[in-house]
C-alpha cells in the first residue's frame, strides 16, 4: 500500500499507508491528520482540503482539472504547488509521496 | 456535567463527538444510533457508492478508531426508545438505560413514504443509507426500466447513475419542473435538457397513483398514463425524526424547534442537524437537510451543551453531482427574489444569482465554482450587487465580491 506523507504546517510529520484508488485527503480523514477537514467528503465543494505538493512531487501528479483550478484560486495562501487533497487519487507511482498543510486550515 | 448521550449516528453525530473533545470536555460520551454503522456520509450514496465506484469502507466518517481514542461510547444497531427529561435517562430498545446530563437529539430524517397502493411490492425502492443502495444497486442492471418517483436531488441523481449505466430511466414528477423546491426555473430546464440528452424521459405534472405489480413491481400508475417498469426509485422528500423529542416534552413543528445556540425547549436537551427547525441566516426559520448544516450546527450545539454558546450564523450551501455536472447553492432562495443568469447555460457553465431588496441573498452556481465562492462571501457579508455587474461576464467573478 503507497505510504503518503503528510507535514503538519509547523512541521509535524505523519506517514500513513493509503489504499490504491483512495484520495490523499481521504488518507489523512482516516488516519487523523490535522489540517484537513473536508467537509463535503471529496465532492470538491468546500476547499477545506487544500495542500502544498512537495516541489519534487508536484510534476508527477496528474494535472488540475478545471473545478479543482477554480476552487483554489479563491484558496488561502495559494501557492503554485497547491492542490485539493480530495482531488488526488492514489496510485502505486505515489507511493512516498510528500505533502504539506496550509497554516490557514489548523 | 460529566455524562453526554448522543442520539443518532450520522453527520451531525459525528461532528458533536470532534468538536465536544476539542473543545475540553472530558466526561463520559455515548453515541447511540439505530443503524449498525458508525457515522457515515449520505452524499455518495445517491453518487459514487450506487454507481459502485465507492467501496463501502470510505463512506464512513471517521476511522474506528477516532472513537476508541475520542472515548466515545458507540451503542449501534439499538434504536433510542423513549427520553424521560424528569429522570434525564435514555431507554434504548435493548432494555438499557443512559442517563445523561446533557442530550443532543441528531436524530436527523427519514424518507417521505407515498401513501399510495402497492408500496410494498418488491421492486419498490427508497433511498436513505447503506442499506437502501445496497439493494437497489443490483436491480440497476442494463436494459432494466427504472421508474423515479419525484425529480428532486436524490431522484435525479439516481436517474442519472442509472442512465450511466445503462438502464432505461424514467423520471415522474408532480411539479411543473424538476427540483422545483430547491432551484430557480432557469436551473430546472437546464437540468431537464441535460437528462434529456442522457436519453433520460421526464414526465412532469404526474403524480403518481399507484404501484402495480402481483408480487413484483411491474407499473407505476400515474395521472399521466401507465408507465412500465422493473424497478422504482421513490424520492420524494424526507421528513425529520421529531418522536422521541415530541414524546417527552420538547417543542417541535416541522422538525425539533431550537435557537440559534441549539437548544431545545427543554435546558438539558439540543438537537442538530436535518432534525432541527432553527432560525434562518436570512430571517425566519428554516429546516435544512444538509451536511453543511449538520456540521455546523453540531459545533455550535457542542459549545452550547458545554456553558459557551455562539450563535450559528452560517450560510447554507449544497451541492449536487448529476453527470459531469456540478451544482453548487449557497443562500436559500424565496420565491420574490429578483434572478440574474450569468453566464450561458448553453457554455455548461453558468449561475443564478437571488437579489433580496438589492442584497445577494442566494446563487446557484452550475459548473461554476468561482461564482458559488463569491456568491458564498456577498451572502455573508449581505452586500447588496447591482443586476448588472452580476451578469457582466466581462467582470471576473472574484472581482464582483
Amino acid at each position: 500500500m503507497p505510504k503518503i506523507k503528510y507535514i503538519e504546517h509547523n512541521g509535524k510529520e505523519h506517514t500513513a499507508d493509503v489504499p490504491v484508488g483512495w484520495t490523499v485527503m481521504e488518507g489523512a480523514v482516516k488516519n487523523r491528520i490535522p489540517g484537513i477537514d473536508a467537509d463535503c467528503g471529496g465532492a470538491c465543494a468546500c476547499a477545506t482540503c487544500h495542500v502544498y505538493v512537495d516541489p519534487e512531487w508536484f510534476p508527477k501528479l496528474p494535472p488540475r482539472q478545471d473545478m479543482e483550478e477554480q476552487m483554489l484560486d479563491f484558496a488561502q495562501e495559494l501557492k503554485p504547488n497547491s492542490r485539493l487533497s480530495c482531488q488526488i487519487k492514489v496510485t502505486p507511482a505515489l507511493d512516498g509521496l510528500v505533502v504539506r498543510t496550509p497554516k490557514s486550515q489548523h | 456535567m460529566n455524562k453526554i448521550v448522543i442520539i443518532g449516528a450520522g453527520q451531525a453525530a459525528a461532528q458533536a463527538v470532534a468538536s465536544l473533545r476539542a473543545e475540553g470536555y472530558s466526561g463520559a460520551l455515548t453515541l447511540v444510533g439505530d443503524e449498525p454503522f458508525a457515522p457515515y456520509q449520505r452524499p455518495p450514496l445517491s453518487k459514487a457508492y450506487l454507481l459502485g465506484e465507492f467501496a463501502r469502507e470510505r463512506l464512513f466518517l471517521k476511522p474506528d478508531s477516532f472513537y476508541a481514542e475520542s472515548n466515545c461510547e458507540l451503542r449501534l444497531g439499538v434504536p433510542a426508545k423513549r427520553i424521560d427529561s424528569q429522570a434525564k435517562k435514555v431507554e434504548l430498545a435493548d432494555g438499557a438505560t443512559l442517563s445523561y446530563d446533557r442530550l443532543l437529539l441528531a436524530t436527523g430524517a427519514e424518507v417521505r413514504k407515498l401513501p399510495i397502493p402497492g408500496g410494498a411490492l418488491k421492486g419498490v425502492h427508497y433511498l436513505r443509507g447503506i442499506a437502501d443502495v445496497d439493494a437497489l444497486r443490483p436491480q440497476l442492471k442494463p436494459g432494466a426500466r427504472l421508474a423515479v418517483v419525484g425529480g428532486g436531488y436524490i431522484g435525479l441523481e439516481v436517474a442519472a447513475v442509472a442512465a450511466k449505466r445503462g438502464v432505461e430511466v424514467t423520471v415522474i414528477e408532480v411539479a411543473e419542473r424538476v427540483m422545483a423546491r430547491a432551484v430557480s426555473p432557469t436551473v430546472s430546464t437546464f437540468y431537464e435538457k441535460t437528462h434529456r440528452e442522457h436519453g433520460v424521459k421526464l414526465i412532469m405534472s404526474a403524480a403518481a397513483k399507484g404501484f402495480e405489480g402481483a408480487d413484483a413491481v411491474t407499473a407505476v400508475a400515474t395521472n399521466a398514463g401507465t408507465i412500465p417498469a422493473d424497478v422504482v426509485l421513490v424520492g420524494v422528500g424526507v421528513v425529520p425524526n421529531i418522536a422521541l423529542a415530541r414524546d417527552c416534552g420538547v417543542t417541535c413543528d416541522n422538525g425539533i424547534v431550537v435557537d440559534e445556540y441549539a437548544a431545545t425547549s427543554d435546558p438539558d436537551i439540543f438537537a442538530a442537524g436535518d432534525c432541527t427547525n432553527h432560525p434562518a441566516f436570512a430571517g425566519g426559520r428554516v429546516r435544512l437537510e444538509s451536511v453543511q448544516n449538520a456540521i455546523d450546527q453540531a459545533k455550535h450545539a457542542a459549545l452550547a451543551m458545554l456553558g459557551r454558546p455562539a450563535p450559528y450564523r452560517e450560510v447554507p450551501w449544497f451541492w449536487s453531482d448529476q453527470y459531469d455536472l456540478k451544482m453548487q447553492i449557497a443562500g436559500l432562495a424565496h420565491p420574490g427574489d429578483v434572478t440574474v443568469l450569468r453566464g450561458n447555460p448553453a457554455a455548461r457553465k453558468f449561475a443564478v444569482f437571488h437579489l433580496r431588496d438589492g442584497i445577494v441573498a442566494a446563487v446557484e452556481a452550475v459548473n461554476a465554482a468561482p461564482e458559488y465562492i463569491v456568491g458564498r462571501r456577498l451572502i455573508a457579508a449581505r452586500a447588496a450587487v447591482t443586476p448588472d455587474r452580476l451578469a457582466d461576464i466581462s467582470i471576473p467573478a472574484k472581482s464582483l465580491a
